[in-house]
């Protein structure tokens, strides 16, 4: 009988398979490949999810050059648009359009709303802005009072586009109140202003080269 | 100590209403109470900041949606209308809990059970079918030290 | 100046851990010992590089040197000093540093230590601990660099590391100050606690993979990291802890635990820690479930590396998380990496990680270790998928949702009745063999005595079902624990003649780790009380009253007295406190003075209630700003928390026990023997 060196695993692995060999046997080379093609499926899914969370948490609002969608937005009471209390953005096309995200409980908001009203006056009557405002997960009364106190006349609604069933805010990606969203007569997204504005002429700064 | 401590809560609950008697007169109900309040709100998220209730969020968003809550109550709306209407309004995130409660406590649900059940079965493949051999459960371990024991034992089958 | 030069620092600290990484794979491979003791060397001159850098940076952060981007952030001139030293891990950068620093010292120690019987891990172990200091000192070094100073240029101000071209130095007036949440003596130590639970978790799995790759799956290297596991589970468990009691007294909701999903991330590698500590002993004492060990240690790492990644990249909404940076998909890469190089590895030599012997019944320590293995698992599964849900729902259904409280209550809590269960019957259970006959033979006498505790608590305190159920487990660990103990120490006192209390002192210092552990167990007991109290029996009122009013709760009585409001100008704060009396049925108990602090340069309130703590419960008042408060009226909360004292006093003991099931045994004394007949030695040949 030769007598063989066994190295201490290899010893293991014999008596193992000796004393398994009178019961159900048991893989014994690795894991069988259709349960390792499950764990890496596995892996490589939940991977996936969590880079796509990823992807979502770092990219920022919807930015210039992107063609907004079509959306159909609701009005307060006692604010209408071309005698209608709904705005189709696909009508407004060959307008410029302003859409202003704000609430009532956004102190930074204050700053800007008298600007912005009195913008609107200016392009009111020649017919080729339209002025919208997106209030932002507010309660209404506050939202009206807020209307009222800075004398706000342009279309006002609450965040919703009723043609998706999804907030607006959601659409344009919003990271906070006040951000307003200009879009060109063509529907294309031109400019995004982060935060409140300063002065009207800001305001007309970005309207007026989308106006020729 | 019944009636004067009947009485002590009577004149509790009239302060605490007078307290609470700020706004314009409501139609109908007395004042509901803060407690009142925070029984709904504390099932409720903020929707503006992050996973913080309802009933302890100290921004000015969150003190306008309690007094929205203290208003559809004194309105007479229920429980179930006031969470309906935030979620309408403010998304299903508001909610303590997803709409859609089956997934969320299924999934789980079915991974422990199938993570049980795959142990149970690698378990049953290893149990020896006899349990009453005690006297060859403690001889096998003194082979497992000796590999010439093993080399010997594999010839013998070997032979036979 | 001197920012460039902690910059400086980080840099060749990066590149001693590349170099080490690489020199310790060569001289492996290559079979080369010199390289593999440069490599070595390498790793230990880590940790007075990264002191040098840490150094520095509290230099500048003491100093209000604001015109380094880091100490502008997180420190201002109203900050007392000790502040401004803790405000390192205060943000992102520093933290990051912080991190790193606590990873060199633990690698440096490992470093340390005698390798003679395992010099085949040394090499990998320097691998991991040296891969993981790169990739934290590199993000620094490339991405967070907390030495990076402002600079002003045409296009305004902005951080940069090195200085642009027509820029000038921009040094502003003051910082903006540490979130005034962290300002706080429980903030100073809570997440020092956590990172060090979660760097000194890095060891074991170094070892693990150590083991994995040379394939010396035996319990060698489970023996060599026993005590680093125990300590790196201590530290994981005071850092979650301590993380409560701040929760509790500072942030003014009543509770102590929020399942916020940061929250959750830290309690991930917790829960696969404890999971392993338990499961580790089967394999050192049976041979059995080693491939449980090498997937928990392996997913104990990965969580900890995910939870700080969950904290920092803004994948999660909550209230614990770091503004949100270029370093969320730096983290998911070296997640990636090394979650599939560890999987691949475990694979690979799945079948070397064969048991030993077998697990012959269901009723047996081994089996029950396994449930209890699987029971962690499941907890851990319900946790994980509560943190990734609204993640998938959104990506599924475009609708965000909210996963809180009520869900982890409600699947987790059988799950923990059941791991009480089994902290019941596994101390009593067999090795090998056991029966339900020869279980209940043990454990009968424990349980009749649970069940008289439970009825007396049904007939004086409670009739809740759900908290029953609780107290009757809980009875149940604590009466086999101490049934045990006794056990042990009566057999002692027949034996050795010994009094019962000399019994229990030599009987926990011959088995430190089995009677540290049982004194864990009831520990946690003592906290599960706590956890039940204010649970199922928390109440609550809230109501606005003016001076001289009260305000009722469970047989408490709280009377508005006064309020004050008054500024303190060098630390830039305005204090608001209230002082109210408390009575109970009508006995007057004293004062307590919740206030609120507003920080000016942060703009932000805290809310510090006024507690009043005693065994039976918590009296926690509260001044909320729902409007103004004035001396005419203010509006009060009032929380009565039953029992949770007892989660801190749970705690305390937690750490008696742990420090004694690590403390280290006494080492066999070495006594020299005078040799009579020196026998003559022969060299061998070839060993």
């Amino acid at each position: 009988m030769k007598i063989q060196r066994l190295k201490p695993s290899q010893g293991l692995n014999k008596i193992e398979n000796i004393m398994t060999e009178s019961s159900i046997p048991v893989p014994r080379r690795g894991v069988p490949i259709w349960i390792q093609i499950i764990i890496w499926a596995f892996l490589v899914g939940l991977l996936a999810i969590v880079a796509v969370g990823l992807k979502r948490a770092q990219e920022g609002t919807v930015q210039p050059g992107a063609k907004i969608e079509d959306f159909t937005f609701n009005l307060f009471q006692g604010y209408e648009h071309n005698g209608q209390s709904q705005i189709k953005l696909s009508d407004l096309r060959g307008k410029v359009v302003v859409v202003n995200f704000w609430a009532s409980w956004c102190k930074p908001c204050e700053q800007e709303a008298a600007e912005l009203e009195a913008a609107w006056k200016e392009y009111e009557s020649a017919g080729q802005v339209v002025f919208i405002g997106a209030d932002y997960v507010d309660t209404p009364n506050e939202a009206n009072v807020y209307l009222k106190k800075f004398g706000i006349t342009y279309p006002n609604g609450e965040d919703r586009d009723l043609q998706h069933e999804r907030p607006l805010s959601q659409y344009f990606r919003i990271k906070g109140v006040p951000e307003t969203y200009f879009i060109d007569k063509n529907g294309v997204l031109q400019y995004v202003q982060i935060g409140p504005f300063s002065s009207i002429d800001q305001i007309r700064a970005q309207i007026d080269p989308l106006l020729k | 100590m019944g009636s004067s401590r009947i009485t002590f809560y009577a004149l509790l609950l009239t302060l605490i209403l007078a307290g609470l008697w700020t706004g314009p007169a409501f139609a109908q109900g007395p004042t509901p109470t803060d407690n009142d309040v925070n029984r709904i709100a504390k099932q409720l998220y903020c929707p503006v900041c992050e996973s913080t209730p309802l009933d302890v969020c100290p921004t000015e968003a969150c003190r306008q949606w309690r007094e929205l809550i203290r208003t559809m109550l004194a309105d007479g709306k229920s429980e179930a209308e006031i969470k309906q209407y935030f979620v309408e309004h403010y998304g299903a995130r508001v909610l303590a809990e997803p709409p859609n409660r089956l997934v969320t406590y299924l999934v789980p649900a079915v991974a422990i059970l199938l993570g049980a059940f795959i142990l149970f079965r690698g378990f049953q493949l290893w149990l020896k079918p006899s349990t009453t051999e005690a006297g060859t459960v403690e001889q096998e371990p003194k082979a497992l030290q000796d590999p010439y024991v093993a080399r010997l034992e594999e010839e013998l089958k070997n032979r036979k | 100046m001197v920012a460039n030069f902690g910059y400086g620092v980080l840099v060749i600290t990066f590149f001693v851990t590349l170099y080490s990484a690489f020199a310790a794979i060569y001289g492996e491979r290559k079979q080369i010992p010199a390289m593999v003791e440069s490599a070595r060397r390498a790793m230990l001159l880590t940790w007075p590089l990264l002191t040098l850098a840490a150094g520095v940076l509290i230099y500048l952060l003491i100093n209000n040197h604001y015109e380094v981007q880091f100490v502008y952030e997180v420190t201002s001139r109203s900050m007392p000093t000790y502040l401004k030293v803790t405000s390192w891990w205060g943000g992102q950068a520093g933290s990051l540093l912080f991190w790193s620093w606590l990873m060199s010292a633990f690698a440096s120690l490992v470093t340390l230590r005698k390798w003679d019987r395992d010099r085949e891990f040394l090499p990998w172990v320097i691998v991991v601990a040296c891969v993981t200091m790169a990739f934290f000192i590199g993000m620094t070094v490339f991405f967070e660099n907390p030495f990076a100073q402002l600079f002003q240029t045409t296009a305004g101000v902005a951080a940069h590391t090195f200085q642009p071209v027509n820029s000038i130095l921009f040094t502003p007036e003051d910082g903006r100050g540490l979130n005034p949440l962290l300002r706080h003596p429980g903030m100073i130590i809570h997440p020092p606690m956590l990172y060090l639970g979660f760097v000194s978790f890095v060891i074991p799995y170094a070892f693990a993979i150590a083991a994995l790759i040379t394939g010396r799956t035996d319990d060698r290297w489970i023996r060599v990291t026993r005590r680093w596991t125990l300590w790196a589970w201590l530290f994981l468990s005071c850092g979650l802890v301590l993380g409560s009691r701040w929760a509790y007294d500072v942030l003014g909701w009543g509770g102590f635990w929020g399942w916020d999903p940061v929250e959750i991330a830290a309690f991930m590698p917790w829960l696969t820690g404890t999971a392993f500590l338990h499961s580790v002993m089967i394999q050192e004492k049976r041979g059995l479930l080693k491939h449980w060990n090498m997937l928990l240690i392996i997913l104990t790492y990965a969580l900890v590396i995910f939870g700080t990644f969950l904290t920092r990249s803004g994948v999660l909404s909550s209230v614990h998380a770091f503004a949100q940076s270029a370093i969320g998909p730096l983290f998911f890469g070296f997640i990636g990496l090394t979650l599939f190089t560890s999987v691949a590895l475990l694979l690979y030599r799945w079948s070397s990680l064969k048991s030993e012997t077998e697990m012959t019944s269901l009723l047996s320590r081994e089996a029950l270790f396994l449930l209890n293995n699987l029971l962690f698992m499941s907890i851990l599964v319900v946790c994980f998928w509560g943190v990734i849900f609204p993640l998938t729902s959104e990506l599924f259904t475009g609708q965000k949702v909210t996963v809180g409280p009520p869900f982890y209550e409600h699947a987790t809590a059988p799950l923990f009745a059941a791991l009480m269960l089994v902290m019941g019957i596994a101390p009593l259970s067999a090795w090998g063999h056991s029966t339900v006959k020869t279980l209940s033979r043990a454990i009968w006498k424990p349980t009749v005595a649970a069940v008289i505790v439970t009825a007396v608590i049904f007939a004086t305190y409670t009739q809740n079902v759900g908290a029953l159920i609780g107290f009757f487990l809980v009875a149940l660990v604590i009466l086999v624990t101490i049934y045990e103990y006794w056990r042990g120490a009566y057999a002692r006192q027949k034996g050795q003649g010994e009094n019962i209390f000399t019994a229990i002192w030599t009987l926990t210092g011959r088995n430190r780790r089995r009677y540290g552990g049982y004194i864990i167990h009831i520990s946690m007991m003592l906290m599960a009380i706590g956890i039940l109290g204010i649970e199922i029996f928390q109440v609550e009122t809230q109501g606005r009253i003016g001076v001289g009013e009260s305000l009722n709760l469970s047989n408490y009585t709280i009377t508005y007295r006064e309020l004050a409001s008054w500024d303190d100008a060098p630390k830039g704060v305005n204090y608001t406190r209230a002082v109210v009396d408390v009575s109970r049925n009508g006995v007057y108990l004293g004062e307590l003075h919740p206030r609120k602090d507003y920080f000016y340069d942060s703009q932000q309130a805290m809310t510090i209630p006024g507690e009043r703590a005693t065994l039976r419960d918590d009296l926690y008042v509260l001044l909320i700003d729902w409007e103004p408060a004035s001396t005419t009226g203010a509006t009060f909360k009032i929380f009565v928390n039953p029992l949770v004292n007892w989660l801190w006093l749970g705690s305390l003991l937690f750490l008696a026990g742990v420090i004694i099931a690590a403390w280290p045994e006494k080492e066999m004394e070495r006594v020299a023997v005078p040799v009579k007949n020196p026998i003559q030695q022969q060299t061998s040949a070839a060993d």
